[in-house]
Order: structure tokens, then C-alpha cells, then sequence
């Protein structure tokens, strides 16, 4: 059968493989470039953190959720913004009113920040943040509500996406043109370095060109490529070594079903970064060229129809992940294609994990596959074809140019388009779907019920905000950020006086907006 | 000359795989596809259709917010001189949202899950059917 020939990557496998077959054994875990595994004893030293993405409505309805899934063993918290948040609109702006809270929460200002971390300890516990468009105002709110929580900013642990160059290409939340929206992130990492020293100013991320259709190798190769335009931009205004930055830089991914074309994309995509870092930058430390990864198990690997396969789907792409060394994942919940998590079933994915961790073994022992014919041919394969892919982006003139002229969308595109007709024309396998198809009837779509009344208490409470707050003080931060966004200063410090002052969101992104003007989208198909 | 379509996404969901997977099968079918890109207004989707004289409009959306998007578009189409342009809705849409939308002006509605072929072959009769009063 064809489709036990080839990954889903289209890279060709052999029946049986032996010690010809691969290259040189790898160092051991914790030797540059890493294929095994950035640490020496694996996962004994550490585990990976168990961070499930929730967030939804209002900040108290969050602040709920997270203090619940803390109680049960959740080790991070991962904040989900509503759309309006992520683009920068306020939740009062008049073309937003059907989407405040709907996939995510709503945060306007310093006082929903105050409210949704409430009781966290958030010098123990690190919050990653899947912000983009305006991570570095998500940033400033998060710094000035710790601070006012008590909390240091050298104590804050956490993540902030940050990754504009896929959200041009795939996800979709950008607001400005790439210059000053790299200037931004440069500026979030300069700030994190200096004062936030424990946060990851970014997570390059590769999930959602995979979401978007992209192939495995693809998706490691325009991140990688992605990776190295931050750290070309932080580097070209030399304030910063790469030593002293390229340790906060972390990357994140989709897990799918293909068991060990996923390893080896990930075993794959550590080597490759390390010997970017040191060949490209001449780093010297380990440190800095170590390739720490965060993961998604799920994603458009579910599917609706036997939905209660996806539990499996999830499990078998938890084991991979670890297997692949994952620093930190998130189970997808198995009624996520059709709905809203319920509490039981985001309870089940976390359990997933625990299993996984706990009791199945499989993080005893550091890289556990390293040295097998097969795992260590099909890293050597996947490797090569990332590589070919990286080069393809730099032979069409980098990754803004292809993002601009819609090169890089088409690739996408393309891709997505073959496998929605492999799926539907039966070539590529899919249990429920296309093999041992029942016709049950699929369970029905539950959209997510707005909650009106969330939605008036956040209305109602920006307006009290917007009432109650010192409106001079708010011209004059507004004015302050106008002028160092035209010129060259770090953009931090103006934003978080900004968050201080509550202004919200909205009129921080307008601001920007004001000096830099809005991203202009090729559109390809 | 072949039919007109639009494919549109209004709101501010990104997520447009599906919208170009079925802009792309439109298009292998010979009708002339033309596509909105993401995040646009209500009002930018409406004076697209006019300028390009399109036979169908298909919104694609996934936030949830199908309903009342549908209607602000049908409403905007009238108001426009532009009633008789067929709209077609996709996207993640529960079944019981479907009269919902048919009630909202929506000729045909299409959920996640869709074949392409069903799909492709309704909206040619539909523009097919507009392009010939």
C-alpha cells in the first residue's frame, strides 16, 4: 500500500532499515547540535510542563478556569485571547460586538489584567501568552499587573508569542507592515533581556502554517527560516550578542499523526537550529543554540465523525512529542473540532499527559530511539529536506519578501488543497473519516454561546475604566508612545507607562497604527 | 463567460484554509473566482461584489458569528441595489443555525465537512441560475 511507502511529508521509506542506512551516531543528549535532546538525563532533571490553552469570555471566567486546572496539577497557564484583543480592537469598538470573548478572553486594560491573574503566584507559576499583533502591549499589561500584584518583573516567568511573520502568512492577526512590527519584537527582546530575564520574549512558531495545511518538513523549515529573520533583525542593531538573547527564543508546533515522521522533524529542527546559531552567528555556548520547543497535540488531526478517536489521535501524538523531547504541550481535548472543551474533556486531555508521564515510562531514559537505524535515517532525511526548503525560501529572496508577494501563502495553499482531496478521495487514511466510516451521524456543531452578560460586564467595566481614569495622563502616554515609535528608542518602557496609565488596547494599536500604518495582504489562493 | 464568484471572509476569524480550498475548486471548475482575503468589513465585501459583478457571494466563517454576519451582508447587498446576488455561507456551522441563516438571506448553506463536489456543483447551478433571470 502507497501510503505506508511515503510519510505524509513525502519523504520515501524502506521496509527495514540497518546500520548503513544512517549517517554517524549522534552525540549524546546534551552534546551540540542536540539531536538528542538539549539535556543530558532527558526528562529526570525536568519533566515537560503541562500547559493546556484555555481562556474564554471575561477575565473572571478565566481566572476560574486557570485556578482550577492549577488545582489539578497544571503546571502553566496558557492565556487565549479573543480576537478582538488580538487585533487591537477595544471590546467597544463598533465592528467587534459578535466576537468579544468568543474564542479567548477579552482584555481591554490594566484592569482585566489585574483580574484575570488574581491569585496566581505569579512568580511561581509561567503564563504563556498566544499573542501576536500586539504581544508587546500583552507584555506591558502583564509587567505592570504583576508589579502591581507585588510581583518583580525579574521573577516573571513565561512566554509571548510574538511571531508576526506567520500570522502574515497563516494565522492572520497582524495589524502593521513587517518593518516596525520586527522593530516591535526586537524591541520586546532587547526588553526581556535586560529586565525580564526569565521570560521568552518569543516562540517562533511553525503550528499555524501546519493548521494552515503546510507538511511537516515545511512547517520546521519556514520556522527555522522565520527564526533567523528575528535573530538577523535583534543582531543588525548589535545591542545584543546572541549569546545574551537567543536563550529566551523558543519555538512551537503542531503535533500530527504521522508517529515518526514527527520525531524526526523534531530531532531534525534541534540539529538544524543549533548549527544555524553556531554557523550563521558564531555562537559559542550551547545555550544559545539549543532549540527549546513547545507543542500542540490535535489541531487539524481531529476530525469530527467518531469523534471519540481523537482521544487516541492525541495520545499516540503526546508519545511522539515526547519522544521528539518537548518542553512544554498541550493536549487538544477531543470535541475540540466540533466545539468548545467541555471540563470533562479538557480534564481528559491533561490526563492524557499525566498518563503519559507517569506511568507509561517512556521519560525515563533520554532520547530512547537515539541510535536506531530508522529514527536516525529518517532525522537524516527530514533534515535534508528542511534544508532544501529553507534555501528555496532564500533562492526567492527570503521570508518577508515571500510573504509579501503571497509566495509562501500559495506553498500553504497548495499543500492544504492535496490533502483535503487525499482525504476525500480516500488516499490518505483516516479512521472514521474515510476507513471504517459508520455514517453515525457526526455530533453536532456546538458553537460557542456567547454570554451576553459577560460581555455587558466587560463593556460596562471598560466604560468605568474609561470613566474613572486620569483622561490628561492618558493624552500624554499616548503622545509619549506617538513619539518614540517615530523615532528608535525601546518601545517597552512607553507602552507599560501606557498600561499604567489604562490606556487600553485599542488606543495603544492606534497609536502605532498612526506612525506606522496598517500590513497590506497579498491575497492567493 | 463563465459565472462570478466571491469568496469573502467577514470578521475577524483568520483562519481561510477552507475559503482557499474551496476558492481553488471553484476555480479547477472553470468559474472565475475572486477572493476577499481576510478580515474584511461587511461594507468592503459588498462594494467588491458590485465592482466585479459577481453572480454568488460565499462567506466563509468560522468564529461563530455566522448568523449575524450573514444578515448584516444580505441587508448591505439590498441596500446596495445588489439583492439579486446569491449568498452562500460555510464554515463551522451547527445544524440548527442553517434556517437560521436561510432565514437570513443565505440560498445555500454548507457546513465543515462538506464534499468539495457537492459543494462546487450547487454553487454553479447557483450562479448559473443568477447569471440567467
Amino acid at each position: 500500500m502507497d501510503d505506508f511507502a511515503h510519510t505524509s511529508s513525502g519523504v520515501p521509506v524502506r521496509p527495514v532499515y540497518g546500520p548503513d542506512d544512517r549517517a554517524a551516531d549522534p552525540p549524546p543528549p546534551g552534546a551540540f547540535p542536540f539531536t538528542r535532546g538539549n539535556y543530558p538525563t532527558g526528562y529526570r532533571g525536568r519533566l515537560w510542563t503541562i500547559r493546556q490553552y484555555s481562556g474564554f469570555g471575561t477575565a473572571e471566567e478565566s481566572n476560574r478556569r486557570y485556578r482550577y486546572l492549577l488545582d489539578q496539577g497544571g503546571t502553566g497557564l496558557s492565556v487565549a485571547l479573543d480576537l478582538p484583543t488580538q487585533c487591537g480592537y477595544d471590546s467597544d469598538h463598533p465592528e467587534v460586538g459578535e466576537e468579544v470573548g468568543r474564542v479567548g478572553v477579552a482584555v481591554d486594560t490594566l484592569a482585566d489584567a489585574e483580574i484575570l491573574f488574581a491569585g496566581i503566584p505569579l512568580d511561581r507559576i509561567s503564563t504563556s501568552f498566544t499573542i501576536n499583533g500586539t504581544a508587546a502591549i500583552l507584555l506591558a499589561l502583564y509587567v505592570a499587573a504583576a508589579e502591581r500584584a507585588g510581583v518583580p518583573r525579574a521573577k516573571l516567568t513565561g512566554t509571548i508569542q510574538n511571531d508576526i511573520l506567520k500570522e502574515y502568512a497563516s494565522r492572520g492577526t497582524w495589524i502593521w507592515p513587517p518593518d516596525p512590527s520586527l522593530r516591535l519584537i526586537a524591541d520586546t527582546i532587547e526588553f526581556c533581556a535586560a529586565e525580564v530575564p526569565r521570560f521568552n520574549a518569543i516562540s517562533v512558531a511553525g503550528a499555524h502554517f501546519r493548521d494552515a495545511g503546510a507538511t511537516a518538513v515545511q512547517e520546521m523549515a519556514f520556522t527555522l527560516a522565520d527564526g533567523v529573520v528575528y535573530c538577523d533583525t535583534v543582531l543588525e542593531r548589535g545591542r545584543l550578542t546572541i549569546e545574551r538573547f537567543a536563550p529566551q527564543v523558543s519555538f512551537f508546533f503542531y503535533t500530527h499523526g504521522d508517529f515518526f515522521e514527527e520525531i524526526a522533524k523534531y530531532r531534525a529542527g534541534r540539529r538544524r537550529w543549533a548549527t544555524i546559531v553556531r554557523e550563521r552567528y558564531g555562537a559559542t555556548t550551547g545555550k544559545a543554540s539549543m532549540f527549546r520547543f513547545g507543542c500542540v497535540a490535535g489541531g487539524a488531526s481531529l476530525y469530527a465523525p467518531q469523534a471519540h478517536n481523537n482521544i487516541v489521535r492525541v495520545a499516540y501524538e503526546a508519545m511522539a512529542s515526547v519522544l521528539g523531547g518537548v518542553q512544554s504541550m498541550f493536549t487538544a481535548a477531543w470535541d475540540e473540532p466540533f466545539a468548545l472543551p467541555s471540563e470533562e474533556s479538557a480534564t481528559l486531555a491533561l490526563r492524557t499527559q499525566q498518563i503519559l508521564a507517569h506511568e507509561t515510562g517512556v521519560a525515563r531514559v533520554a532520547d530512547p530511539l537515539g541510535g536506531s537505524y530508522f529514527v536516525e535515517a529518517l532525522t537524516d532525511a527530514t533534515e535534508e529536506r528542511i534544508t532544501q526548503v529553507m534555501a528555496d525560501i532564500e533562492g526567492h529572496g527570503g521570508m518577508v519578501r515571500a510573504i509579501e508577494d503571497g509566495y509562501l501563502q500559495r506553498l500553504i495553499a497548495d499543500e492544504a488543497f492535496r490533502l483535503h482531496r487525499d482525504v476525500e478521495s480516500g488516499e490518505r487514511p483516516v479512521v472514521g473519516v474515510n476507513r471504517f466510516a459508520t455514517g453515525e451521524p457526526v455530533p453536532e456543531t456546538a458553537a460557542y454561546a456567547l454570554d451576553a452578560a459577560g460581555r455587558e460586564r466587560q463593556l460596562k467595566r471598560l466604560a468605568r475604566v474609561k470613566a474613572e481614569r486620569d483622561a490628561a495622563a492618558v493624552r500624554a502616554r499616548l503622545d509619549d508612545l506617538a513619539r518614540a515609535a517615530e523615532g528608535d528608542t525601546n518601545l517597552m518602557g512607553p507602552l507599560i507607562d501606557c498600561a499604567g496609565a489604562y490606556c487600553t488596547v485599542g488606543e495603544m494599536v492606534a497609536t502605532l497604527t498612526g506612525v506606522w500604518g496598517e500590513f497590506q495582504q497579498p491575497v492567493v489562493f | 463567460m463563465p459565472a462570478r464568484v466571491l469568496v469573502a471572509k467577514p470578521g475577524l476569524d483568520g483562519h481561510d484554509r477552507g475559503a482557499k480550498i474551496v476558492a481553488r475548486a471553484l476555480r479547477d471548475a472553470g468559474l472565475e473566482v475572486i477572493y476577499t482575503g481576510i478580515r474584511r468589513r461587511v461594507e468592503e465585501i459588498v462594494a467588491i461584489a458590485l465592482q466585479e459583478d459577481v453572480a454568488v457571494v460565499g462567506l466563509s466563517i468560522l468564529s461563530g458569528a455566522h448568523v449575524a454576519l450573514t444578515a448584516r451582508v444580505t441587508a448591505a447587498l439590498r441596500e446596495a441595489g445588489a439583492g439579486d446576488v446569491t449568498v452562500v455561507v460555510g464554515g463551522t456551522i451547527p445544524a440548527a443555525d442553517v434556517p437560521l441563516l436561510k432565514e437570513a438571506g443565505a440560498a445555500a448553506v454548507f457546513p465543515t465537512g462538506t464534499p468539495l463536489d457537492e459543494l462546487v456543483a450547487e454553487v454553479r447551478a447557483l450562479a448559473a441560475a443568477a447569471a440567467s433571470p
